[in-house]
C-alpha cells in the first residue's frame, strides 16, 4: 500500500457551520414554518385498512366558519400510465378510488387554526366499502387473494402476466449452476425467516408549508431528503412545470429515506390555491407519521447455501419476498444486491418478489431491504461454520469477495476492502476478550452497501476578505455542511473556518440528488472539489495579474500565491482582486459514473434473561470500510446510529396490527424504539481504504451500518442459549416461544 | 372556536401574557403563540423529549402541560439555557455538544440539553448509567446516544470544576 495523503484539514473534527443554530433552538425545521396570513392544514385518514371509496361529502367541512379550502384526490390531476410510479404517488398522498391502508389520506382541509382544520376533517362524511385486508406476503401471494390494485400485472422475469394479482414484480439473478454447486457441498442448510414492518422513525415528523402564488408560481417550504427530488415530484403529481416550483429545503430532523417521497407537499400546493392564494402549512402528526410514511418492508425470506468441510462456499439460493405496501415498489431489488455480497460465490440464484399489501408504501429506509436480507444470510452463513467446527471470523475470510470477484447480478466488485476489514476484526481485542456470564453470547455479522453517486452541484463567491461563501443543494442530514466546507477549504488550501456553506433552494444552485445513498459527502464532496479547482484556476490568474507575470509562473502552496519572489497570500489576492476587477466565482458539478461500496462488520456481546426472554447489548464493536473519513466524527456518528436502528430492528421494533388490518401501536410508546438505557457505548473501528476515483478517497458510510446488526444479534443469541432464531424482531415472546420449543 | 383565557407567566426570566384556549398544550402556545420553536414536536404525548422544557425547575414535556396551567408559573426553554450561564456565549452543555458532535440532524438536541441542564441541576456529578436512564425519556434516532452521554458527561466535569 502506498502511504496516505497528508492533509491539513481532512481527517480533523471542527465544529459544523450550523451548530450553534441547532444547539440553541434557533435552527428552522419543517413545523417551524411561519408565513403572514398562514393557514394550517390537517388531513382526513382512512380509518380502514382495505376499502373502496363509494363517496365523499365535503360540505358541512366547508361551511365550518374559520374554513378556507378542502381538498380530494379528485383535486389532484389524474397521471397517465407512461408516469405509473408517480400516479402511485398522487394515489399515496390522497386516495383514488380506494383506501390501501388505516391511514391512508383520504381529503386535505385548510383552516384559520389547526384546531378548526381538525374539527372540520371531522365533518367531511365518506362512505366506504370495506374489503378484506391482506397483511402480509403470504396471504398476499396465495391463490384467491383478495386484490389492492385491479389493473396491476405481474412483472414476470420481465413478460408481463395476465389476470389480477398483488405481485407487482418476479426478478432473479443467476450465475453458475446450483445444482453442481450443491453438489459439491459436504454440508448443506436451508432455512426460512419471516420479519416484521418496521419504521425509519425520525424524531421530526414531516411538515411542509406550500404558496401557491396568484401568478401561478408555486413555493414550497418543507422537510425533505432532497429539494430537487421533492421538486420533481410535485411538478408531476400537480402537472405543473419544474419553472413554476421552487422548493426551499428547511432543517431536516431526521430522514433515512423516509423523506425522499412528497406526501403533504402536494396537498399543501393544492389547499393554498384552492384556499385563495394563501400558504398553508401541514404537519404531520406523530400517528400520521406512523401510520401513512415510510415503513420498510416486512419480508419472507428463504436462504440455503452449501459449503464444503474445509470452509468454501459452494453454493447459495435465495428467495426474497418484500412487502411493498399498498403500491409496488419495495426494496427488494437492492437487497437481492446485499443478501449475499460478503461472499466470494460462483453458483448463486436470488429471486426477488415484490409484494402488494395493505400496509402504508414502502419508502427507502437507511440500506433499503438490507438488514432483513442480511439478518436471513447471516444466521446461516453462521450456522454454516458452527456445523463445520470453523471460527465464524475466519470462516467469512476464507469466503471474502475481493476487488473483481462477481456479485450475484454479475457486476464484479470494484476496491471493496471487505478482506481488511475482516482482518480488522479479527484481530479486534473485543473478540479476544472472554465473556463471563452463563446466559452471554457473541456474535458476528458482516454487511454490504452498494452507494450511490447521484449528481452533485455546488457554487461560490470569493469575497474581498478571502471568505468563501459556499451555496450546496444537498440537505445536511447529519453534518455535510461541515464535510464539504472541509473538502472545499482542503483544494483551495485555506482555513475551514473561511468557508461558510450554507444550504439553499432549487433556485439558486444546480441540480442536486437527494440527501441519500451514503452520497452527499462523497459527491457534493467531489463537486466541492472541482469547484475548489475552478476557483484556484481563477484566483491563479488573477494573482498573476496582480504580480504583472503569467499565470503558468505563478505556484500555490499553503495559502501562498508565488512567482520570481512575488507572493500574496490567498487574503490579499482576494482583497485586491475585488478592488480592481470582476468578482471571483465558481461552480463545480460531479456525477460519477464509479463510486465506492461499503463492507462492515460488527460483533456483539448480549445476556438474555432466561426467564423473561429480555437482551440486552453488554458490548459493541461495528468496523467499516469508510474510504477517507473526512469529519471522523460524523463517520462514527453514522455508524452509532446505524447500529442502533439496526438493534432496535432487531430487538423491539414491529408494527402490530389487528385482524381487520388496523395498526394497533402508532405511538412511540408502544412502537418501541431503542432509549439511552437501551445501549451502550457503541465502539466504531474505521478501516480507511480509499475509493480510488475519488480525489480525496471519500465512499459513503452511512448506510452499512444498519445492514449487520440483527444478524450479529441473532448469532450472539445462538451462542448465549443455543436457539436459531428466524424471526424479526427478536422480542421477549419471541425469545421464549423459541427457548420452550427446544427438546429439554 | 372557543373563548381565550389569559395566562400569566414568566418564560426565560421575562415577564409574559398571553391568550389561549383551553384545549391548547403549552407546547402549542410556546411554539405558536411566542414563537419560541426551538422545542419540538417528536411526539406530542410525552414519548419523546423534543418539547422538554423547565417548569419551576422540573423537567416536564410541555406537549403534556396545558398552556393555562402555566399560570403564575416559571418557564425555561431551549432559547433561554444559554442566558442561565453568563461567563460565556453559550451554556457549557450546548458548547460539549458542539465538540462532540453529539448531534446529527439536531431535532432532539433542544430537548437532551434542556433534559442534561436539569439531571445536572439535580446530580451534579452522575455516573453513565444515571445519565443514561434520566436520558431514557428523551428519543434521538441519528446517534446512537454514544456521543450524547460522552457530552454529558464531559459537560458534567467541565460544570463542577
Amino acid at each position: 500500500m502506498t502511504a496516505s495523503p497528508q492533509y491539513r484539514i481532512l481527517g480533523s473534527r471542527p465544529p459544523r457551520p450550523d451548530g450553534v443554530d441547532k444547539v440553541t433552538g434557533r435552527a428552522v425545521y419543517g413545523n417551524d414554518t411561519r408565513l403572514p396570513a398562514m393557514l394550517y392544514g390537517h388531513i382526513l385518514r382512512s380509518p380502514h385498512a382495505h376499502a373502496r371509496i363509494v363517496s365523499i361529502d365535503t360540505s358541512r367541512a366547508e361551511a365550518l366558519p374559520g374554513v378556507y379550502a378542502v381538498a380530494t384526490g379528485a383535486d389532484l390531476p389524474q397521471l397517465a400510465d407512461r408516469v405509473e410510479d408517480l400516479r402511485y404517488t398522487s394515489n399515496n398522498v390522497l386516495a383514488d378510488d380506494k383506501v390501501l391502508y388505516d391511514g391512508h389520506a383520504v381529503a386535505g382541509v385548510a383552516a384559520v387554526d389547526l384546531g378548526t382544520a381538525e374539527e372540520a376533517a371531522g365533518l367531511i362524511e365518506v362512505i366506504y366499502e370495506v374489503l378484506p385486508p391482506v397483511m402480509d406476503v403470504h396471504q398476499a401471494m396465495a391463490d384467491g387473494a383478495p386484490i389492492l390494485l385491479s389493473d396491476l400485472r405481474t412483472d414476470e422475469l420481465g413478460e408481463v402476466l395476465e389476470g389480477e394479482t398483488n405481485i407487482a414484480s418476479h426478478f432473479r439473478h443467476e450465475r453458475g449452476d446450483l445444482e453442481s454447486g450443491f453438489a459439491a457441498a459436504d454440508i448443506v442448510i436451508e432455512r426460512e425467516f419471516n420479519t416484521a414492518t418496521v419504521h425509519q422513525g425520525y424524531v421530526e415528523p414531516h411538515a411542509a408549508t406550500a404558496l401557491w402564488n396568484a401568478d401561478g408560481r408555486i413555493t414550497i417550504w418543507c422537510s425533505t431528503q432532497g429539494a430537487f427530488a421533492a421538486r420533481s415530484q410535485t411538478s408531476i403529481i400537480l402537472q405543473q412545470p419544474v419553472s413554476k416550483i421552487t422548493v426551499n429545503p428547511t432543517e431536516i430532523g431526521g430522514g433515512f429515506g423516509g423523506k425522499i417521497p412528497v406526501y403533504v407537499e402536494p396537498v399543501a400546493a393544492v389547499l393554498s390555491k384552492k384556499a385563495g392564494h394563501r400558504p398553508v402549512k401541514i404537519a404531520m402528526s406523530r400517528a400520521d407519521v406512523i401510520k401513512a410514511t415510510g415503513p420498510t418492508s416486512g419480508s419472507y425470506i428463504k436462504v440455503k447455501m452449501g459449503a464444503t468441510n474445509d470452509g468454501t462456499l459452494t453454493a447459495a439460493k435465495v428467495v426474497l419476498a418484500y412487502e411493498a405496501g399498498g403500491y409496488p415498489g419495495s426494496p427488494v431489488p437492492s437487497a437481492s444486491g446485499v443478501v449475499l455480497a460478503p461472499y466470494k460465490l460462483d453458483n448463486v440464484q436470488v429471486d426477488g418478489y415484490d409484494v402488494l399489501v395493505n400496509k402504508p408504501k414502502a419508502s427507502p429506509y437507511r440500506a433499503p431491504g438490507g438488514t432483513n436480507a442480511a439478518f436471513a444470510s447471516e444466521s446461516v452463513v453462521d450456522e454454516l461454520a458452527s456445523a463445520i467446527g470453523m471460527d465464524p471470523l475466519e470462516f467469512r475470510l476464507q469466503n471474502a469477495v475481493a476487488e473483481g470477484d462477481r456479485q450475484a447480478n454479475g457486476i464484479p466488485f470494484g476496491r471493496i476492502g471487505c478482506i481488511e476489514t475482516l482482518q480488522t476484526a479479527i484481530d479486534h481485542p473485543h473478540y479476544a476478550t472472554p465473556l463471563d456470564g452463563k446466559f452471554q453470547g457473541r456474535g458476528v455479522a458482516a454487511g454490504y452497501w452498494m452507494n450511490w453517486g447521484g449528481k452533485s452541484s455546488v457554487s461560490a463567491s470569493v469575497n474581498a476578505d478571502g471568505s468563501v461563501s459556499l451555496l450546496e443543494g444537498s440537505t445536511d442530514i447529519g453534518g455535510s455542511r461541515a464535510s464539504i466546507a472541509m473538502q472545499l477549504a482542503e483544494t483551495l488550501d485555506i482555513p475551514y473556518e473561511q468557508v461558510n456553506a450554507q444550504v439553499v433552494s432549487t433556485d439558486q444552485v444546480g441540480y442536486t440528488d437527494l440527501t441519500g445513498g451514503s452520497r452527499t459527502t462523497a459527491t457534493t464532496g467531489m463537486a466541492a472539489y472541482n469547484l475548489g479547482q475552478n476557483l484556484r484556476a481563477e484566483m491563479t490568474r488573477r494573482a498573476a495579474e496582480l504580480m504583472e507575470t503569467e499565470p503558468e509562473t505563478v505556484t500555490y502552496e499553503n495559502g501562498v500565491f508565488s512567482s520570481n519572489g512575488s507572493r500574496l497570500s490567498f487574503n490579499e489576492v482576494a482583497e485586491q482582486a475585488d478592488a480592481s476587477g470582476a468578482p471571483i466565482v465558481g461552480t463545480g458539478t460531479a456525477a460519477p459514473d464509479q463510486w465506492g461500496a461499503a463492507f462492515g462488520l460488527h460483533i456483539v456481546d448480549l445476556e438474555v434473561d432466561p426467564e423473561t426472554g429480555k437482551i440486552e447489548i453488554l458490548r459493541y464493536t461495528a468496523l467499516q470500510n469508510v474510504g477517507k473519513a473526512i469529519h471522523p466524527s460524523y463517520v462514527e456518528g453514522q455508524m452509532q446510529g446505524g447500529v442502533a436502528q439496526g438493534i432496535g430492528w432487531a430487538i423491539n421494533e414491529e408494527y402490530v396490527y389487528g385482524d381487520d388490518g388496523k395498526l394497533l401501536n402508532a405511538s412511540l410508546l408502544d412502537y418501541r424504539m431503542p432509549t439511552s438505557l437501551d445501549l451502550p457505548m457503541i465502539e466504531t473501528v474505521l478501516v480507511e481504504v480509499p475509493w480510488p476515483d475519488h480525489p480525496y478517497g471519500v465512499r459513503g458510510c452511512g448506510e452499512t451500518p444498519i445492514v449487520p446488526p440483527a444478524g450479529a444479534v441473532a448469532n450472539a443469541l445462538n451462542d448465549a442459549l443455543g436457539v436459531r432464531m428466524n424471526v424479526l424482531p427478536m422480542s421477549p415472546g419471541k425469545v421464549l416461544e423459541q427457548l420452550w420449543a427446544q427438546p429439554a | 372556536m372557543n373563548k381565550k383565557i389569559v395566562v400569566n407567566t414568566t418564560i426565560n426570566g421575562e415577564p409574559q401574557v398571553f391568550l389561549c384556549e383551553p384545549r391548547q398544550t403549552a407546547l402549542e402556545v410556546i411554539r405558536e403563540t411566542l414563537g419560541l420553536t426551538g422545542s419540538k414536536e417528536g411526539c406530542g404525548n410525552g414519548n419523546c423529549g423534543a418539547c422538554n422544557v423547565i417548569l419551576d425547575g422540573v423537567l416536564v414535556n410541555s406537549c403534556l402541560v396545558l398552556a393555562l396551567e402555566l399560570e403564575g408559573h416559571d418557564v425555561l426553554t431551549i432559547e433561554g439555557v444559554a442566558d442561565t450561564y453568563e461567563d460565556a456565549d453559550l451554556h457549557p452543555i450546548q458548547q460539549k455538544f458542539l465538540e462532540h458532535a453529539a448531534l446529527q440532524c439536531g431535532i432532539c438536541t433542544p430537548g437532551f440539553i434542556v433534559s442534561t441542564k436539569a439531571l445536572l441541576e439535580d446530580n451534579p456529578n452522575p455516573t453513565e448509567d444515571e445519565i443514561r436512564l434520566w436520558l431514557a425519556g428523551n428519543l434521538c434516532r441519528c446517534t446512537g446516544y454514544d456521543k450524547i452521554v460522552r457530552a454529558v458527561i464531559d459537560s458534567a466535569e467541565v460544570m463542577s470544576a
